[in-house]
């Protein structure tokens, strides 16, 4: 039997009205009681299925309203106990949950991972052994190499830069210990040990943040359309909707206000805010006030901006330029099938820098250029947050976040005195967790960098 | 080859350094009847290099080779000049003792041993080749024509096989220090199918003392209150003799780079695999050539000698610039040279071709011990000496082999090093070599191996008694201090105040206040009501149990993760071949290394967590499928 217990998103993402979380181990339960509101799941049969709320312990937020179904061991997929959390359909709500498990003691699971614990317990045939096999090495190779592309180059730079920071400090110390006579080996003080460890954590920290708010590449980029009435809003977002398979679809009425669509865009994800807003109303401005659609715009990563080919500018337009400058936008002239009355070169003029494309949705054309546009806007870096450094991997983000930990239990050992040489078993872990970023975790490099920056011998 | 039957043993060891004599007398006190050949038996557990032993890491296997029932220790307790304890102002896990020997009494308190343990026969002799049949090692012949037939063999020869000495462009075969090379048993052991590999070490040269002007040196003296390496000694030895420091300068690094080319270095010639934490003076100035200056330590070689060791000063450049690169040294300035450093070069049994019992895969019941398998350092080879004279001995009495792992022992950490990882270089054990440091500390050396030792055998029943009393007191000092409050009043107040601690508030357990940096167990003492049952030692054991709980913790975590996978054993006999899914470079090393554990297999460079899942399900297959059958 395995030790720990490993997690995962265990449904398709991108299709179905629920999506399941699944734990399996030894703590699988009492790991789900600690976030779980309802009964206390640690003294419910096994095999049933229980209404509740998932909490995030420390903030006492609410990540979903769920169904738990609760299987003991031994009578479970894997032999071991399994929990099954049933969230709605939806990547927000499914990776919240999901992140609130990991923060409490599970641990994401690996590739096929599940299948393999069945196997290893006993709980598939011979005959299915071999597929397993493949399975994971496939699986396994494939999410390295995955994880690996999906990495920035700069957050692997950055990730590398910290490493080497913490292998320096390191270092030292293993001289300090392994050679306390070489007196040209300054001796890490305390002093030293505070600022170096500081300055990851803060770094890491900040990654963390971003990550955070930074639901660009994990939550998508939340876009808005606006417009006034009739210029195509419902049409665009059908489009986008239909061209781009919608990664999620949810039900509207169950437990959120504010409805969300995921599409894909050339690789950028999109959330469109409030869809049903304009559905229903066809115009958000309209529907919830000026001051409301402020918040709305305010949330935004992108606002996709409407306007009538065959309309004239007016005041109203004007406005809405007003109400979304300091924002990334994209100006859409639709309706280019029928004649014009628009001034395009006020429009220019109001949109300055920002891209204007031309569209007939009904006709189907400029669609492309749209989208071309918008994974422009997004990949060259004009959004706001784009000089940042994103972080979107959960197991990168989990990964930090354990970083994290280890450098604030050094930095806590610190203060109270304990002896460098202890704290720096933590900043060592730090080094290595960051390395499993970046899949370098070859523990010779520590012995290397000692005798390449210190001249030691008999 | 006519020879004649020189007799029957249980085992015999090849070689009498400090892997031999570990080695021997392990195996001889398990019951085995045990022969030692030596080439000359007046260089029992000589040094050929620093007259010193321990040092970090390395004093911690000094302890744990005592704890198992071993030599080393008591022998330096009874020899040493000096005794330092290292790296005091740091946390317990690092602290290590190391002494300065008198080498000439180290050997003949080796010797004395050796001649004085029932069931251990000492002889001189040269072993030339072993004795194998159907793949089993029988004994071995010496040069002398005798056979001795044994069922376990354990090599130790150190750097003797095909040893060649350097020193600019002199160079002969020879053992360090000018003995006689053994020649022939490397190349039986190449014929018997061994790898071998070339590794390379040097020495600095000795002077004589009364040519050194110590005024010019800075005093290096032993501590007031010498320590002992030994759980079992009880005296130590108070007259000490101080080392010297001094420094190389602009004119010693002129002198070595303007003579660079002809180091045996440097000079062009391929050479076997020096190591990077052993350099020699030329490689340190090539290497580092922006540092004005060099560390050089005058050790003392022993209480009735003149000869000083110049620890720093290792090289292999010819005598005659040695004798120009000592005159620029302050201190030296009017030194003779007694004998020239030089460079050894010697043959090393490549270790992955190891079982973690030491015993060779190839050929069973041959193990192998020391510096021969890629280590260096007198105590490197005193561990793994005692291993291999365990298991050897076990291996013919019948028993259980005995593996440390790398939670239990720096030796654990060694010989899993060596055979699963290899090395490239002569190996030196290091505290970053450790993953779990903090659990292999020179004070609970006995904790973690004294039980072993005893099961073997190899520990008294008197020591063992005590043994189990000190873990007693220790357990009830701990919960005793659980149960006592402290509370603030005048005399704690002052306490605190000596010891630069914050003010107690309100009443404390004094467990919880041993746990603060600045609280010594003997300021707690001072408020509580004194324990007089405690030794010194008992105490400090107490304080740094109670001080570094929340990290020992933690580490004994990471330990049961890690045994888990050590529990994982992987059949003797599998085939690698036949499991679909490994990557190539898994498969080759794994049938290279052959893991006994799933724990071990996840050690091998190159071998990755797919290819350990794959490795998993293959073994749960075959268990299936037998259960099936």
């Amino acid at each position: 039997m395995e030790t720990d217990t490993i997690t995962a998103i265990s449904t398709p993402i991108g299709e179905g009205a629920i999506a399941i979380v699944r734990l399996s181990g030894p703590d699988a339960v009492s790991i789900t009681s600690k976030i779980f509101k309802g009964k206390n799941l640690q003294e419910v049969n096994s095999h049933t299925i229980n209404y509740g709320k998932i909490i995030n312990p420390e903030t006492n937020e609410i990540a979903d309203e769920v169904m738990v179904s609760v299987m003991r061991a031994p009578r479970t997929f894997t032999r071991e106990d399994i929990i099954e959390i049933n969230c709605h359909g939806g990547m927000t709500a499914v990776k919240r949950v999901l992140e609130v498990v990991l923060n409490n003691g599970a641990r994401l699971a690996e590739p096929g991972e599940f299948t393999k614990r069945a196997f290893l317990n006993g709980r598939i045939d011979l005959s299915q052994a071999e597929a397993v096999m493949d399975l994971i090495r496939a699986k396994t190779d494939k999410a390295m190499n995955v994880a690996l592309k999906q990495m920035d180059g700069r957050l692997s730079g950055l990730i590398q830069r910290l490493r080497q920071e913490l292998l320096e400090t390191v270092a030292q110390v293993e001289v300090n210990i392994d050679y306390p006579e070489y007196d040209d080996v300054e001796e890490m003080s305390h002093e030293m040990m505070r600022t170096k460890t500081k300055e990851v954590h803060e770094e890491i920290e900040k990654l963390l943040s971003i990550a955070k708010q930074g639901k660009i590449l994990r939550e998508g980029l939340a876009t808005a359309i606006i417009g006034r009435p009739n210029v195509g809003k419902s049409s665009l977002m059908n489009t986008l909707v239909q061209e781009n398979k919608a990664i999620v679809t949810d039900v509207p009425g169950t437990t959120r206000d504010i409805i969300e669509e995921y599409v894909n865009v050339r690789g950028v994800p999109l959330k469109l805010v409030d869809t049903a807003g304009i559905r229903e109303t066809e115009d958000i401005v309209e529907k919830i006030g000026v001051e409301r659609s402020r918040q709305v715009l305010k949330e935004s990563d992108l606002i996709l901006f409407v306007l009538n080919y065959n309309d004239e500018l007016v005041e109203e337009d004007e406005k809405l330029f007003a109400a979304i400058k300091g924002f990334d936008y994209i100006v859409i002239i639709n309706k280019t099938d029928l004649a014009q009355k628009l001034d395009l070169n006020r429009v220019k003029q109001l949109a300055g820098d920002q891209p204007i494309v031309s569209t007939s949705l009904i006709e189907e054309e400029g669609i492309d250029a749209l989208e071309k546009a918008i994974a422009d806007t997004f990949f060259e870096g004009e959004l706001d947050a784009g000089d940042m450094t994103y972080v979107s991997n959960v197991r990168h983000i989990n990964l930090l976040k354990q970083a994290s930990k280890a450098l604030e239990d050094a930095m806590e050992g610190i203060e109270i005195g304990v002896p460098i040489d202890i704290l720096q078993i933590d900043v060592t872990r730090t080094w290595e967790l960051l390395g499993e970023i970046v899949g370098d975790t070859a523990s010779d490099s520590l012995i290397d960098q000692l005798f390449s920056q210190f001249c030691l011998g008999k | 080859m006519t020879t004649y039957n020189a007799g029957h043993y249980d085992v015999i060891v090849v070689g009498a350094g400090h892997a031999g004599v570990e080695a021997g007398v392990a195996a001889a006190r398990m019951g085995a009847k045990t022969l030692m050949l030596t080439l000359n038996l007046d260089m029992i557990a000589f040094m050929p290099c620093n007259p010193s032993v321990g040092g970090p890491a390395k004093g911690i296997v000094v302890r744990e080779v005592d704890a198992l029932g071993g030599v080393m220790g008591k022998v330096i307790d009874k020899t040493y000049i000096q005794m330092r304890m290292l790296n005091t102002g740091k946390g317990p896990a690092v602290q290590a003792l190391r002494a300065q020997a008198d080498k000439t009494l180290y050997m003949n308190e080796m010797k004395s041993i050796l001649e004085n343990e029932e069931n251990l026969t000492l002889r001189q002799g040269m072993v030339d080749s072993l004795i194998i049949e159907d793949g089993v090692c029988k004994g071995v012949v010496t040069e002398t024509k005798a056979s001795y037939f044994a069922d376990a063999v354990i090599i130790t020869t150190g750097t003797f096989m095909r040893g060649k000495v350097l020193m600019g462009n002199v160079e002969y075969e020879s053992g360090p220090n000018n003995q006689r090379p053994s020649l022939n048993l490397s190349k039986n052991l190449e014929e018997i199918g061994f790898e071998l590999t070339r590794f390379k070490t040097g020495t600095p040269p000795r002077v004589i003392s009364h040519s050194i002007d110590y005024s010019k040196t800075e005093i290096q003296p032993g501590d007031d209150n010498p320590k002992s390496f030994s759980y079992e000694t009880t005296e130590q030895i108070l007259d000490q003799l101080p080392c010297w420091l001094t420094y190389t300068n602009e004119f010693t690094h002129q002198v070595i780079n303007d003579n660079l080319g002809l180091s045996s270095m440097y000079s062009g010639v391929k050479r076997g695999t020096g190591a990077r934490y052993c350099p020699s003076i030329e490689d340190k100035i090539v290497r580092f050539s922006d540092k004005p200056r060099h560390q050089i330590f005058l050790e003392p070689e022993g209480r009735d000698t003149e000869e000083v060791y110049v620890q720093g000063l290792s090289t292999s450049l010819p005598e005659y610039v040695q004798n120009e690169i000592i005159k620029t040294i302050p201190g030296l300035e009017n030194a003779q040279i007694m004998r020239p450093g030089y460079a050894i070069e010697y043959d090393v049994v490549v270790p992955s071709q190891l079982w973690p019992t030491l015993e060779t895969k190839k050929i069973a019941g041959l193990f192998t011990a020391g510096q021969l398998n890629g280590t260096s350092g007198y105590e490197e080879a005193a561990g793994q000496g005692i291993m291999a004279g365990i298991n050897a001995a076990a291996k013919v009495l019948g028993k259980e082999p005995v593996i440390l792992d790398r939670s239990q022992a720096y030796i654990g950490v060694l010989i899993d090093d060596l055979v699963t990882k290899g090395t490239n270089e002569p190996y030196r054990l290091l505290t970053s070599r450790a993953e779990y440091r903090l659990l292999l500390r020179h004070d609970n050396a006995d904790l973690r191996l004294t039980e072993i030792g005893h099961e073997l055998g190899l520990i008294s029943e008197e020591r063992y008694n005590k043994f189990v009393e000190k873990k007693q007191l220790v357990e009830e000092e701990k919960e005793r201090l659980r149960n006592i409050m402290i509370k603030p009043n005048e005399l704690v107040h002052k306490v605190m105040e000596e010891a630069n601690a914050a003010q107690l508030k309100e009443a404390a357990k004094a467990y919880d206040l041993l746990k603060r940096p600045e609280l010594s167990y003997n300021a707690i003492e001072q408020m509580i009501e004194p324990n007089p049952k405690l030794t010194d030692e008992q105490k400090e054991q107490v304080a740094i149990q109670v001080k570094y709980e929340g990290y020992i913790k933690k580490a004994n975590e990471q330990v049961n993760r890690m045994l888990k996978m050590e529990d994982k054993k992987v059949p003797v006999n599998i085939d690698y071949d036949d499991i679909s899914g490994l990557a190539t470079e898994a498969r080759e090393k794994l049938k290279k290394i052959h893991p006994l554990s799933i724990g071990q297999a996840s050690r091998i460079s190159g071998v990755n967590p797919a290819d350990i899942s794959i490795l998993l399900i293959y073994i749960e297959q075959g268990q299936i499928a037998k259960v099936a059958n």
